[in-house]
């Protein structure tokens, strides 16, 4: 059995206090757009975003673990500005930095350690929780894993307060998406020590359009 | 309890404003606002359940710079923001408290939310729970963390009784009761000596936080009570660890 799993589970619970149960991952102004409206097109949704943002967010968490591991912190803004560039909506840059913060405030408090203090006041949310993962005895595989539980469980949770639908078919979809899951950790760490301008830039661009337009809306369930 | 913010000796006096939808959260904190700002300086942070409306409203009566009001989305789940993970809130208060250095007294406002949503001692130092007459003389007796535990329990728009038949009287006595003899109050906005009383209140919690005798209180958990039952009273109280008996009689 691996080491660390009790840490592991404790990063990606969503009960964890780092606000991330404000946003829907984009699924609030996808169903709103009538893209999705029913089980199986929540399911594709959550495999692609599983698939392409969430993949890179798991790829930055993994190459910032691994730098966390190595202790070189300074590596870490490289990270930042990289991932800045694959994410195209300002929007989204900035609900990365919310809950990168976020994640670094309760982080901080409830398991210090000396890199907290370096990563700056709003880190990219991948970021924090790589270097996170670290803290807690994980490698850059773990911190990729944490990351795509929550690409697709934030938005499976909001499902259920966002469309007509039954919670048991929410988290059907989230057992058959665990196998990609590994899968898609196994594949970000692969890239952990790669160089950042190197890392792979998968998108979704209508994630990011729908972003710019959840924003504009005065009444909205979700912060994004 | 381990304290979630860092000790600051000089940071402002947080103050949450709970009640359900409606019950005039927006209206006292504005009433505050308007009567108390030559006194202190004031910073807002309003939680809303779908829109900004309250942070707007407060900014459109104009009772504070615009820029001391910020509205921190809450994603449907107000009670959550204020209890089991505060860390939004936790963040939009201390970069007020930051931006606006020094301020005497942050008001926190809960979105609108039902009887048993309490803010986190995380969050605050002092709570007050909103009712209204207009939602019925009978809340005040049905009692729950907020209206039991609050450091102050206000019974808002009271010039409204009459036309919705409720004794003022006897649901402060309802209250009081259900608080332990607990502060309540009975206002209008309408009333102008009945909100001085609110101010009053305020102004007492201020020094008592500047000379450190202010206690933080948790409402926390609903108090113990008593049930009739056929064995006989005893006493329990609800929430965790209540696993002892069963309410066959219920």
């Amino acid at each position: 059995m691996a080491q660390g799993q009790a840490a592991l589970l404790l990063l990606a619970d969503g009960r964890l206090p780092a606000g991330g149960y404000a946003h829907s991952g984009g699924l609030e102004p996808t169903v709103q757009a009538g893209r999705v409206s029913d089980a199986a097109g929540l399911e594709q949704f959550l495999v692609g975003r599983a698939e392409t943002t969430g993949f890179v967010a798991a790829v930055f968490a993994a190459a910032a673990c691994e730098r966390a591991v190595r202790d070189d912190i300074a590596a870490l803004s490289a990270l930042e500005s990289e991932l800045d560039a694959r994410t195209p909506s300002p929007e989204l840059r900035s609900v990365s930095r919310t809950l990168g913060r976020q994640l670094l405030r309760v982080m901080s408090t409830i398991h210090p350690h000396p890199h907290f203090a370096l990563l700056g006041t709003a880190p990219h949310q991948p970021v924090v929780m790589g270097v996170a993962a670290a803290a807690l005895g994980l490698g850059p595989r773990d911190a990729a894993l944490a990351i795509l539980h929550e690409s697709v469980a934030g938005p499976a949770a909001a499902a259920a307060k966002l469309m007509r639908i039954d919670p048991f078919d929410v988290h059907a979809a989230l057992a058959r998406a665990t196998e990609r899951l590994d899968r898609l950790a196994d594949a970000a760490a692969n890239h952990a020590d790669a160089p950042a301008s190197e890392l792979p830039s998968r998108g979704a661009p209508l994630s990011d359009i729908a972003a710019e337009h959840h924003r504009s809306w005065n009444v909205r369930l979700f912060a994004s | 309890m381990a304290k979630t913010t860092p000790p600051n000796e000089h940071r402002a006096l947080r103050i949450g404003v709970a009640g359900p939808v409606g019950t005039g959260k927006s209206s006292v904190i504005a009433t505050l606002c308007r009567s108390l700002s030559d006194e202190f300086v004031i910073g807002v942070i309003t939680n809303d359940i779908y829109t900004d409306e309250d942070a707007r409203f407060l900014r459109s009566e104009g009772v504070l710079p615009a820029e001391r009001i910020r509205a921190v989305e809450t994603g449907a789940c107000p009670h959550t923001a204020i209890r089991d993970d505060v860390t939004m809130n936790l963040i939009a208060i201390e970069d007020l408290e930051r931006d606006f250095a020094p301020l005497d007294i942050v008001l926190v406002e809960s979105g609108g939310d039902n009887l048993t949503a309490t803010f986190s001692p995380a969050l605050i130092d002092a709570q007050l729970f909103v009712l209204d007459v207009a939602g019925g003389g009978d809340v005040a007796r049905k009692g729950g963390p907020g209206i039991g535990g609050a450091d102050l329990l206000v019974i808002n728009k009271v010039d409204l009784a009459e036309h919705v038949d409720v004794d003022v009287e006897q649901m402060v006595t309802d209250a009081e009761k259900a608080r332990e003899g607990r502060p309540v109050l009975a206002i209008s906005r309408k009333r102008p000596e009945t909100t001085s009383q609110l101010c009053d209140w305020v102004r007492q919690l201020h020094r008592a936080y500047a000379d450190g005798s202010h206690a933080p209180v948790d409402p926390g958990p609903m108090a113990p009570h008593f049930h009739a039952t056929d064995d006989g009273s005893h006493v329990h109280s609800h929430g965790g660890g209540h696993t002892h008996h069963q309410h066959g009689h219920e």
